[in-house]
Formats: C-alpha cells, structure tokens, sequence
C-alpha cells in the first residue's frame, strides 16, 4: 500500500503516493524521561510527528504507550526531556489548557457525557472555538445566537461524514460500543485539532467495527489533512493506517519507521514474540 | 357541583403554589450537587443571606454596624439613603456572585477529588460560618422585606370566580404574592433550562456534570464552571430568599426552607431539574390535599408539618433513586 513509502529522513515537505501532503514536524519529543516515584514509565525517547501524517505507537501491554500519549497531551510533565509543540518549548499546561492548543483527544474507555445526545457532545468539541461571554449567551443575543447556529452548522457536516444522522438526538450512553468510540472521535474532531490523538481507537471492537474505524481515521487525515497519532497494541490494525510507526517496549524505544522497516526490525519481533533470555 | 369540591380545588392551586416555592429551594441543591457531587447544606443560608443583604441595601444599612460601633465607639447604623428595589437586587446579586467565586477560591479549589462526605463537612462549615456572617454584617433582628410585590388575597380571582359554587362559595383566595412567585419561578426555571440546553456555557454546566475527565479534554475549566454554578445556585437563592422573606419576613427561619427541599429531592431525584419541579408540586398539593381531606377532618390537623417527610420515606422505599434521579446499576 501506497502509506509504506513514507520518508524520514527529511525535514521538508513532501507529498506521499497517494497525494497526501506531509509536512515538517508538528510536535517533537526530545529525550523524554518519565518516572513515577521508582518506577520508569518512558526513558529517554525521541521521535517526532509530522503535520498530515498517521503517526502510531505501539508495544506490548505495559510497554508505556499511554503515558507517552499523556506526554504528548500535556497531561504528564516529563522530568527530562523536552517537548516542542510547533516550533516552541512546550510549558507545562492545566489538563483543560491542552485542547485549548489544539489538541483534541480519544480514550481508550470512552469519556462520553453519557446523558447528552450525540449532537451536544459534539457541539462539546466546539466549545473551545466559542468565544462569546456569559450575558450574551444567557440573553441569547446578537454574537452568541450566530454562532451558536454557525457551530451548529460544523457539527452538522462533522455528523454526515461519521454517518451517524441516525442517532443525532439519542442520549449516548444507550449507543452500542462501536458507535460511542465513532461519536466520541466527533467530539475531537469538532474541535478542528492541530493534533488528533486516539487512545486504542480499536480496543474492545469486532472486525466489522475495527474495519469501520479504520476507514473513518484513513478519511479524517485524508479529506480534512488531520495529524493523527495514535496508540495501539494490535500491531496488524496499525500497519495499514500508520504512516510512520514508533515502537516501545518496557518505556524505551526500540523501533522507528515505516510499517516495513518496523515489522522487520529484530528488536521488534522479539517483544512481539517473546525471546527466551539465556 | 357543591362548594366543598371547589374548596378542593382552592386547596389544590394554593398546593400548587406553595410547590412552587419548594421546587426554587430544591433547585438550588439540584444544580450544584449535579455539577459537583456536592449536597450543599448552605443552599437554605445562601437564600437567607441574600435576603438580608437585599433588605440591607434596600434600606441603606451600614454593613457590620455592630462590629464598627463596638470597636470605634461610634453609633452609625444607617448611611441616611434607601435604594430602589431594583438596583438593591442587582447589588445583592452581585453579592451571591462574589460569594460564588470566594466559595470556589477558599474552599472547592483546595478539596478538588475529595469524598463527597468531606465536601459535604465543607458546606456544613460554610452554612455555620455563613449564619454568623450575616448576622454581623446585617444584625440579627427580623426585617421586612417589601419589594414591591402586592400581598394578600387577589380579588380579582375571588370575584370573578365566586359564581361558580353558588351561596356558599365565595370564589378563590389565592395570594397574589404566591401568583407573583409562581410567574417568577416558572420563568425562571424555562430560562435556565433553555440556557443549559442552547448555549455553549450550559453545554459545559452539563458536560461537567456528566464526565469531569471529558470535560477536561474538550477544553472546559472545572473551577470556571463551578464559580458559574455557585454563582446560577446564589441566583437562585436570591429568587427563593425574595419569595419567602416577603412572604414571612427575613429572619433565620427561613433558612429551615433548606429542610423542606430535603423531601423534595428524596421524591425527585438529586440530579434531576425536573425532578425537583414536579417533586415540589407533588410536595406541595400533597401535603395540602392530605390536611383538607384527611388530616384536618380525621387526624386534628397540623400534618402539613410530617406529610412531606412520610411521603418522602416511602418513595424511598419503592423507588430509591427518585422520580427522575439516574438509576444506580453496578456491575458485578
């Protein structure tokens, strides 16, 4: 597939084989060091991810993917290291700051507001795109009522391309699972993100919603050029999304590249499939 | 149709009315225990103070007159003006706003992730230090609150009604205060309930009290929002203050109304604004149809007073979580 021939070895834009544009580098980790207490959740990894690209990491249960997606979201502070968000050092950031950034998140055991419809959890993710003060949303009034009704109008376009018409006004918590990661995905997308960030888009699904998914995250960064990085720990979902693919295993890096270099990489193999240590 | 059925009815809308009044209590704990987690035991003080602080606007009282007479020796009480109720109720308002935002600053912001049982000791707190707030800063004598609102049985209603029962009936006495307050709740519950559902700051009020972590990740600040329900539930107990000062005078009776909301959530639900409406009308007719037809006639009266808890204890027993409260289900 046309995805494996992503360059890394460039700083430059460059456009993939099926017309995809890649950027440079919209977030780069530099020698990151987590420790919580004793114990080394991530020691001293470096990658980058690029604007436009599918970026993916993954390793095996325990191998320290979610804290580093913590990292990348502002929601860890790393005691070394340091990250570059667009260019610049990153400070660190209150939890409700990161989305405020540009970055728009999934979780692995959906964080839904569960008695809200779809629409108003979708309308959610537009919150940070809303600027207008308490009095005149509360008068329902000049400013607050057009945008009220141009985010609306977002929300709308962001619900026909999931195909979720269907289930605009049921209150989510009565969704199947499948369909509550599908709005749960809405919800950052309204936000427009800089960078998408998917916690096991696929965990908990069958075939039919893992291959459903799978098109919705190939459409995302296809049709609005979303960055997308995400995590996941079934190797075979990510090699035909992923442009580029970080591999950890025991909080060190021990893989970076192309879906081809990866799955040929020793050290890879081995934390896949287990080596015997003699 | 004989008089006695339209005394029922008298009976029935004066329970309406007297439901109305619960519901704005109960709606004040509804919407900060949804947001938070929190049963706010202040909420009855919170209507109290508000209504003190109006009745001292209003009439120009020195703020801490007490406390500055007794320290600097002075006799001042008063500044020499009254204020237009109008402006008076902004100023109060402005006051339960400002409380809002301490509450958050002084107290919530140091027990974020706390038990809710420690929270709830917080707001026990608050409620004490509250009673005696007030008093020092407005006295402690009872106060007449007149903003204006025409008291007493509404002729109008009564004429114009008397000839329905034929000689023995001599039409409606509704208070026109509780027709007053009925209006004034009932708009203002819509209000809230269309500002909670179409604008993105009641979007965030809702989000917050669905997900905490999900709100966190769509952008929305918890502490911002909690100023914003402190400041909505002040609002509320301002109304509530308002309605029941000009009914029986400021005094601190009235923060007692907080007990009688307490059925009113057991039958309603904590989490639910609508549980709290139709669980103060429910209360409200209840405990007056209950005395006109079978307390006053066979148990010599005076059951308004347990009424409401009995009928509270037996939704308890069938249907725990309330009329509109989320079903609790855990999983095994």
């Amino acid at each position: 597939m046309s995805r494996k021939t992503a360059k890394t070895d460039t700083k430059d834009s460059y456009v993939t084989a099926d017309g995809r544009t890649i950027g440079p580098a919209v977030m780069e980790m530099q020698n990151i060091t987590l420790r919580f207490g004793g114990v080394i959740a991530i020691q001293d990894i470096s990658f980058d991810i690029r604007e436009g690209e599918v970026r993916a990491i993954i390793g095996p249960n325990g191998a320290g993917k979610s804290s580093m997606l913590n990292v990348i979201n502002g929601f860890y502070h790393p005691q070394e290291g340091q990250v570059l968000y667009k260019g610049e050092v990153r400070k660190p950031l209150k939890p409700y700051e990161i989305a405020h950034q540009g970055i728009a998140r999934t979780f692995q055991n959906i964080a839904l507001f569960k008695g809200m419809s779809t629409l108003d959890n979708i309308m959610t993710g537009r919150l940070t795109h809303m600027k207008t003060g308490m009095l005149s949303q509360a008068l329902w009034w000049g400013r607050a009522q057009k945008e009220e009704v141009e985010n609306r109008a977002f929300v709308e376009r962001i619900i026909d391309f999931l195909e979720i018409q269907s289930i605009r006004k049921v209150p989510v918590g009565r969704l199947p699972y499948g369909l509550q990661k599908r709005v749960e995905l809405g919800r950052a997308l309204a936000a427009e993100p800089s960078l998408l960030l998917l916690d096991e888009p696929m965990a908990g699904m069958n075939v039919e919603e893992k291959e459903d998914m799978s098109r919705f995250i190939l459409d995302v960064n296809e049709e609005f050029g979303t960055t997308i990085a995400l995590i996941e720990h079934d190797m075979s979902v990510v090699m035909d999304l992923a442009d580029r693919v970080v591999v950890m295993d025991y909080g060190k890096k021990i893989g970076d590249g192309t879906p081809d270099e990866v799955r040929s990489n020793q050290a890879v193999i081995d934390a896949y499939l287990g080596v015997s240590h003699d | 149709m004989p008089a006695e059925f339209y005394y029922g009815v008298e009976v029935f809308l004066n329970g309406l009315m007297a439901g109305v009044m619960y519901s704005l209590v109960a709606l004040g704990f509804v919407l900060i225990f949804k947001a938070s987690g929190i049963f706010n035991y202040a909420q009855g003080i919170m209507a109290l103070f508000a209504a003190m602080t109006l009745v001292g606007f209003q009439e120009g009282q020195i703020p801490f007159a007490h406390l500055i007479n007794a320290v600097f020796g002075t006799e001042v009480h008063h500044f020499g003006w009254t204020m237009p109720a109008f402006f008076a109720i902004l100023f109060a308002l402005g006051v339960m706003l400002l409380f809002a935002f301490l509450v958050e600053k002084l107290i919530l912001k140091h027990l974020v992730n706390q038990e809710p049982i420690i929270l709830f000791m917080a707001t026990i707190g608050l409620a004490y230090f509250m009673e005696g707030f007030g008093d020092l800063m407005w006295g402690s004598n009872v106060k007449k609150l007149d903003i204006g609102i025409p008291q007493g049985g509404n002729f109008w209603i009564e004429e114009n009604t008397a000839f329905l029962g034929g000689e023995d009936f001599y039409g409606f006495y509704l208070d026109t205060l509780d027709i007053y307050a009925t209006v004034i709740a009932a708009v203002l519950v819509t209000s809230l309930v269309l500002f909670s559902q179409y604008t993105k700051t009641g979007r965030a009020l809702r989000a917050v009290a669905d997900d905490h972590q999900a709100a966190l990740s769509v952008g929305i600040s918890l502490r911002s929002i909690w100023v914003i329900v402190w400041g909505i539930a002040g609002f509320v107990a301002l109304v509530a203050g308002i309605m029941w000062g000009s009914k029986s005078g400021v005094q601190f009776s009235l923060s007692l109304i907080a007990l009688k909301a307490l059925p009113v959530l057991m039958l309603g639900g904590f989490t639910s604004i609508p549980g709290a409406i139709i669980g103060g009308l429910i209360i409200g007719v209840g405990e007056k149809m209950f005395e006109f037809l079978i307390g006053a006639p066979l148990l010599g009266g005076a059951t308004e007073n347990w009424f409401a808890y009995m009928l509270a204890l037996v939704f308890l027993v069938f249907r725990p979580q309330g009329l509109f409260g989320e079903k609790i289900i855990e999983r095994v």
